[in-house]
């Protein structure tokens, strides 16, 4: 039945309709609306689990990964400062193979304070073992929460199901939510594997020498190796009960197109009308909306920009003294086609400043006419500051 | 010697890698013969993440969950959690931590989950100091002592931080200490803890370290007697953070503790008797909260009754 609800709820109602057993969480603006619908299931009885008011992020992860380990199906969420405090944890959890779900809110880090949407937080947690999925919508947030425990529980990897700061966390939409039936059709109850038990005592996550450690990590390589066509099973079958179906990538329109613009999260929204007008028009722009970005869907990268004569990234984050973190990844992926379009990146959005349609239509522009830009990226709408010694 | 109130039943396996006369092993011998094989513990850096065994070998009989240093109280209420969603009551959840894990990094998990009253037993085995990291100062370790971190006249100049009071301030429902020469009255103290099945019990356990004191490993239990004997590391109980339980009352000088160690030699006769008076100031205002407390509190005479007097081995 659509509703009109936040995407801090679309994530919410997919927890409570997965069935979650243990939630830990630490309250982080602006991430608090999805944690306060899920107390609010566990103190009315909506849902049978265990909430854990712990005194930070660290320790709600801490927990959660306990839980993990001995065999409930967990979820917790966060944002920015409270992401980067759960840094430590977050490679524990892929190390020990745990298929906890997190709700990220892309939120700014600070100095100074800044509560907006800003990817730069979970980005910088690429190489911490987490499957990451940048969503558009509020549907898209509730249908890939969804996916995100199937997926873990195959793989035995946590995912962490992402969404924009107020653009998408605090904006009402329609969300077609399921009953429970019909939920439970796609997502059973969760069967761990390897538990800690009391009957078959063992040693988890101890002293580990360079003789077997080495082997640990490359089984987290194959196993996100796996995921793409995981996924893709996945999706296949939700979206034969649900008929909706997203992919690691999206290509729009990209098939004839001059120039790509590559894109992720709310801005993929803007985007698509931005590319109908420029096309009625007359002119030849695409849109890739990268969804999965870890693992890094290159193939499918590499197959939608192929024929393009440019590409532009569109990155709302910066690793300093790199550029955009997604732009680096497309570079990265494109680097062995032979062949392959050159790449522009531009750095727009940052700390929640708004990427308009005329952003983009400017970068579409600038890409389409300029050469290939001197330095790594062009930073979209800034003003002219005044160094001073 | 083992006293015939102690079950013959053990679930540390020989063979553990614990430096010899390591007063943490032997802790974790007697916490495990009373809290028996329906017991999960949780390790955080410390120690004992050695003394397990490295994989894929374990020195225990009952599951071990390693967790990330700051998070034994976090970790122990996941399993907790965990375990009850299952319907899991009986099963016994113990946080095992060193000092560090327990008074320095870990104390905000620790305080966290104590505030929330979660269902665990929580054991810091204190041997003062960093000692898997090669003996660093900890907040634990005591005034007078010297570390790889407080080397040479830069001895450590401040107090050792007071668990149990910190914890008692949390109206934690039960704390007490232990000692590994006083076997019977620790296995007393962890037959309550685990009779209680609520709120989180803790135990501070005063594990010498032959590697990081500097004495012979023969000498581990008699210098933690000797701890207790002087009243540096009195036993006692708290309930409810209110009504306190002395165990043992010492007439030792402190000095017949201290000069047997290498980590206290670089002391003088004047500090010696500094910390002769700090001793004695800390313990009387210990006896001033017994006698301020124990009069009314019923849980009191439960426990001295049960304690019967206790004896050293």
């Amino acid at each position: 039945m659509k509703q009109v609800m936040e995407g801090s709820h679309a994530a919410s109602e997919a927890v409570r309709l997965a069935k979650v057993q243990v939630i830990s969480a630490y309250p982080i603006t602006p991430q608090t609306h999805i944690v306060e619908a899920l107390a609010e299931y566990c103190e009315n009885g909506t849902m049978d689990a265990r909430f854990l008011c712990v005194e930070s992020e660290h320790s709600a992860l801490a927990a959660v990964i306990s839980a993990s380990t001995m065999g409930v199906r967990t979820f917790t969420a966060t944002s920015s400062h409270g992401l980067a405090l759960m840094h430590e944890l977050l490679h524990w959890a892929s190390g020990a193979r745990l298929p906890i779900v997190m709700a990220e809110v892309n939120r700014a880090l600070g100095p100074g304070w800044n509560i907006w949407a800003d990817q730069t937080d979970s980005l910088a947690q690429r190489d911490t073992g987490w499957i990451q999925f940048y969503c558009e919508d509020g549907q898209e947030v509730f249908d890939t929460t969804l996916h995100a425990f199937r997926l873990a529980e195959w793989v035995n990897l946590p995912v962490m199901v992402i969404q924009d700061a107020f653009f998408l966390s605090h904006t009402l939409e329609p969300v077609d939510i399921p009953d429970q039936k019909q939920v439970d059709q796609f997502l059973p109850p969760f069967s761990s594997g390897v538990k800690l038990d009391t009957e078959k005592p063992c040693n988890m996550g101890q002293l580990t020498p360079p003789s077997i450690y080495m082997e640990m990590r490359q089984h987290i390589q194959m196993a996100m190796e796996q995921v793409s066509s995981c996924y893709s099973e996945v999706e296949k079958e939700f979206s034969a009960l649900f008929d909706r179906q997203y992919g690691p990538v999206e290509p729009v329109a990209c098939e004839d197109a001059e120039v790509i613009l590559v894109v992720s999260g709310t801005i993929a929204g803007t985007c698509r009308s931005v590319i109908s007008d420029l096309r009625s028009k007359g002119e030849k722009p695409g849109m890739l909306k990268i969804k999965m970005f870890r693992p890094f869907p290159a193939d499918f990268v590499r197959r939608a920009v192929r024929a393009a004569k440019k590409v532009a990234v569109i990155d709302r984050n910066i690793s300093f003294g790199a550029g955009g973190i997604f732009c680096q990844e497309v570079k990265s992926a494109l680097y062995n086609m032979d062949p392959h379009p050159p790449v522009f990146g531009y750095i727009a959005g940052l700390g929640g400043r708004d990427v308009t349609p005329d952003s983009l239509e400017a970068i579409y522009w600038k890409t389409k006419k300029g050469d290939l830009l001197k330095g790594e990226s062009t930073w979209v709408e800034t003003q002219e500051v005044e160094l001073k010694n | 010697m083992i006293s015939k109130n102690i079950p013959d039943i053990d679930y540390l396996y020989p063979g553990h890698v614990a430096c010899p006369g390591c007063g943490a092993a032997i802790a974790m011998k007697f916490a495990l013969k009373v809290l028996g094989e329906k017991t999960v513990v949780v390790i955080p850096a410390c120690c004992w993440g050695v003394i397990s065994g490295a994989y894929p070998q374990t020195s225990l009989k009952v599951p071990i969950l390693h967790a990330t240093f700051a998070t034994a109280g976090a970790t122990a209420s996941g399993v907790r959690a965990s375990l009850d969603m299952q319907g899991d009551s009986e099963t016994t959840v113990m946080a095992w931590a060193g000092d560090g894990g327990t008074f320095d990094i870990g104390f905000q998990s620790l305080s966290g989950a104590v505030e929330r009253n979660e269902n665990f037993i929580y054991v810091c085995y204190d041997n003062e100091a960093y000692m898997n990291t090669g003996v660093q100062r900890s907040s634990s370790t005591p005034y007078g002592t010297q570390t790889t971190t407080t080397p040479g006249r830069s001895w450590k100049k401040t107090h050792k931080k007071n668990i149990v009071e910190a914890l008692a301030a949390h109206r934690i429902p039960y704390a007490a200490t232990a000692n590994i020469a006083f076997p019977e009255d620790m296995n007393r103290k962890f037959t309550r803890a685990k009779d209680m099945k609520q709120g989180v019990r803790f135990i501070h356990v005063f594990a010498a370290c032959p590697t990081g004191w500097n004495i012979p490993s023969e000498m581990s239990v008699k210098i933690s007697r000797l701890a207790v004997q002087s009243n540096v590391f009195p036993l006692y109980e708290v309930i409810d953070g209110t009504a306190y339980t002395l165990n043992f009352t010492g007439g030792k000088p402190v000095k017949d503790y201290m000069k047997v160690q290498g980590r206290f030699k670089h002391l003088t006769d004047d500090d010696l008797e500094d910390i002769q008076g700090m001793v004695d100031r800390d313990f009387a205002l210990l006896q001033t909260k017994v006698q301020s407390t124990s009069v009314s509190s019923p849980t009191q005479e439960t426990a001295s009754r049960r304690s019967g007097g206790v004896k050293p081995v």
